[in-house]
């Protein structure tokens, strides 16, 4: 097809022209095409569709403007907030034990289960890619007020002599009581990501020289000193990635809550996040304007969370910014 | 009766037209067991409109109701008949998605007499559009051991003459048998209290100018809540939500339920899995405290959408309105007919085989003629979420029940603004 020797007609707008000036556009339009339409078109559309009345079973055209009724409606609706108290409540309480379990956890794989760690590590991540339908079924099981094994453990531990007051006499229902709804939804969340957790910190720990252990050795440094000031300093931007993702993660909770509550939300609502109340407002309510508001009020709310960890961790957190 | 049907359906054909020349294909979405219904009905159709050929689309229940709101509210996608749930039909009722079944040359309201009177308001907006015809529906049962009852030396008539009745024959049955409970759960006698003893141009939640009813002066919620508080301090209900949670589950699959509410078809799940081992043990009995409420429900409506409308008639039509095709569904799924006429087929006096022979279906079709019609809203589903989220609150323990009430309104009149 092509002449070995360009023409000078080639040159100027022919074959070898386009080639050079065009055709690596071609070559990656089908990300932007993606893009723009699995990416930036819905985002622009919810954006559109928040100032919108709209119930999604009547067609496209059926849409009324409201300004900004929907945000108003939303930060005037005493559920809202609720979730969004549930939301923060549960990412704390899930996310905090997340860490504390995994860095020592990481330190202890890294450094005497070294032999072990692959077969380690993929027990502690396999959690994270089970599905959460299996691990819904499991946990219900767990959790069940009449047939958990949870249950059956702690009356077992009641009925031991001397220690036995220690544990409840009465059975707990977990899933049905407005108290235990957020430490049971918690416990599946720290029990699904710490493995993830683990692996980022393992990761990071890799990368820390070894000779600034045997220095620290020689110089007498215990194993806690080492981690003390070794470890915990130069893990700190690692820390800072895990954080901020558990951070939005945590803000943005929808399976383990909506799957162990059976969508309703529990005992009191006391496990309806924010994204569950968007869903059900669209879902049951058909009500999408008044969700994608609170899309973006929840937007807002993350961004500005993330900011104030950026602040606070990120400054000292991330490598070679801290030296200056 | 039937000639008269077939002569509609004849001359329905031939306002067809040219369509009798060639072979049209319509398509129909379903979920399961619906779908099974469907196919079972289609030889049948085949001889009256040979030219129409139909397409079954399956979806699981969720996924077809998600499917059908997306279709809708695009514009594009929707099968020429659609399969829709009570669970949902009142969402579907308040867009412009579906047909209004009451103009020409659908013509609806004619068939209105030939059905159980509670089934076309549900497939109503409240600007007097209808969207789809009924098909079938669930009369509601108390169910309940006839072994349990024998041992605690409790008649059946003793659960059902009334809601205190129920409680304290309860309170008998669950002392005689131990580990065992008198209902999965304490709310689902509020429920039917709710949805009974309805004043005139009352909704479950709004009347019919859009008022909310829900509140401490209310007496149709004071008893509810009321009611079910009962039952829970009592310690007869086995704390297990709604209908097919894990716990619910257990508990019938365990033998430890006494009785349980629901729509006639809860024999087909007792007798396939829920509790096969206790065939023979259960026995049906109306609701207590001379009550009626229905569990559910299935419609068949055509999109807007949708190029063939006159071929998704006749099939509707075929599907709700021919008796033989009715008592066919019934056989195949156990789905109880909507149309009175199939009714009183003689399949319906013979015994149900897990219920120990006992002649149910008798009992059911009585149910269900006695059933109240119920006006829908556009906020149903929002009242419903809030009064659910109060009568907890209440059960729990952590509100009074007027509290729970008046805070429920103040919520509900947010929204209904």
């Amino acid at each position: 097809m092509l002449a070995s020797k360009p023409t000078p007609a080639a040159r100027r707008g022919g074959w070898t022209d386009f080639q050079r000036r065009y055709a690596p556009y071609i070559f990656i339009s089908p990300f932007f095409i993606l893009f723009f339409i699995f990416g930036l078109f819905p985002i622009l559309f919810n954006a559109y569709l928040s100032f919108q009345q709209w119930q999604p079973g009547s067609g496209l055209g059926e849409m009324k403007f409201v300004g900004f009724r929907n945000y108003t409606d939303n930060l005037t609706d005493p559920t809202f907030w609720q979730s969004l108290k549930n939301t923060a409540v549960l990412a704390v309480l899930s996310g905090l034990p997340q860490h504390l379990i995994a860095i020592p956890l990481a330190f202890a794989v890294a450094g005497v289960l070294r032999r072990m760690q692959h077969l380690v590590t993929a027990v502690y991540f396999l959690p994270y890619i089970t599905s959460i339908v299996a691990i819904s079924v499991i946990f219900f099981t767990l959790f069940s007020w009449q047939y958990g094994v949870i249950n059956a453990a702690l009356s077992a531990l009641h009925g031991l002599p001397l220690i036995g007051g220690l544990f409840p006499a009465d059975r707990i229902n977990w899933l049905g009581q407005k108290e235990y709804v957020q430490p049971a939804v918690a416990l599946v969340v720290i029990w699904r990501y710490t493995g993830w957790n683990m692996l980022l910190y393992l990761s990071g720990l890799q990368a820390i020289p070894r000779e600034l252990y045997e220095a620290a050795a020689v110089d007498g440094a215990t194993g806690g000193q080492q981690f003390r000031y070794i470890t915990l300093p130069l893990l700190r931007p690692i820390m800072f990635v895990a954080v901020t993702l558990s951070l939005i993660g945590g803000l943005q909770l929808f399976e383990e809550p909506f799957i162990l509550t059976n969508g309703t939300g529990g005992a009191g609502q006391a496990g309806l996040t924010t994204i569950m109340y968007m869903y059900r407002t669209y879902a049951s309510y058909s009500d999408a304007g008044v969700a994608a508001a609170m899309s973006w009020l929840l937007f807002l709310v993350i961004g500005a969370l993330t900011l104030v960890n950026n602040r606070l961790f990120g400054r000292s957190g991330l490598a070679g910014r801290d030296e200056r | 009766m039937r000639s008269l049907l077939t002569l509609t359906l004849a001359l329905t054909a031939s306002t067809l037209g040219m369509a009798a020349a060639q072979t049209k294909t319509i398509t129909v979405a379903a979920f399961p067991d619906l779908d099974s219904v469907i196919k079972a009905a289609l030889p049948g159709f085949k001889k009256l409109y040979p030219n129409v050929d139909v397409k079954i689309n399956s979806l699981a229940y969720a996924d077809h109701h998600t499917a059908l709101t997306t279709a809708l509210s695009t514009g594009k996608g929707a099968a020429d008949v659609v399969a829709v749930d009570f669970g949902y039909i009142g969402r579907f009722a308040e867009g412009n998605g579906l047909v209004d079944l009451r103009g020409a040359p659908y013509n609806a309201g004619q068939y209105r007499s030939q059905f159980v009177a509670y089934t076309y308001p549900q497939a109503m907006a409240p600007d007097g559009r209808m969207v789809a015809m009924p098909t079938d529906i669930g009369p509601g049962s108390m169910f309940y051991r006839s072994d349990m009852l024998r041992k605690a030396g409790v008649r059946p008539t003793d659960l059902n003459r009334s809601w205190e009745s129920y409680i304290a024959a309860g309170k008998k049955v669950v002392a005689a048998n131990p580990g065992s409970f008198l209902i999965p759960d304490a709310g689902e006698a509020a429920q039917i209290i709710l949805r009974t003893g309805l004043g005139a141009g009352e909704g479950l939640y709004f009347d019919k100018s859009g008022k909310v009813l829900v509140g401490p002066e209310n007496p149709r919620f004071v008893r509810a809540f009321t009611v079910a508080k009962q039952i829970r301090d009592a310690k007869l209900d086995a704390r297990a939500g709604g209908a097919f949670s894990p716990d619910w589950t257990t508990a019938f699959q365990k033998g430890n339920l006494a009785t349980e509410f629901s729509g006639a078809w809860l024999v087909g799940h007792m007798q396939n899995w829920l509790a096969k081992d206790y065939s023979g043990k259960w026995a049906a009995q109306n609701l207590p405290g001379n009550t009626f409420a229905s569990w559910g429900g299935s419609f068949y409506a055509i999109p807007q959408q949708s190029q063939n409308k006159a071929e998704a008639w006749a099939l509707i039509k075929y599907l709700t309105t021919n008796p033989a095709q009715q008592v066919l569904a019934f056989k195949t799924t156990g789905a109880f007919p909507a149309l009175r006429a199939a009714a009183s087929d003689p399949v319906f006096n013979e015994g149900v085989p897990y219920l120990g022979g006992q002649k149910a279906r008798i009992q059911w079709r009585q149910a269900a003629l006695k059933i109240q019609p119920l006006d829908v809203n556009r906020l149903d589903p929002v009242a419903e979420q809030i009064v659910n989220d109060a009568l907890n609150t209440v059960l729990d323990g952590s509100k009074d029940i007027p509290t729970a009430l008046r805070e429920a309104q103040t919520l509900i009149t947010r929204r209904a603004r």
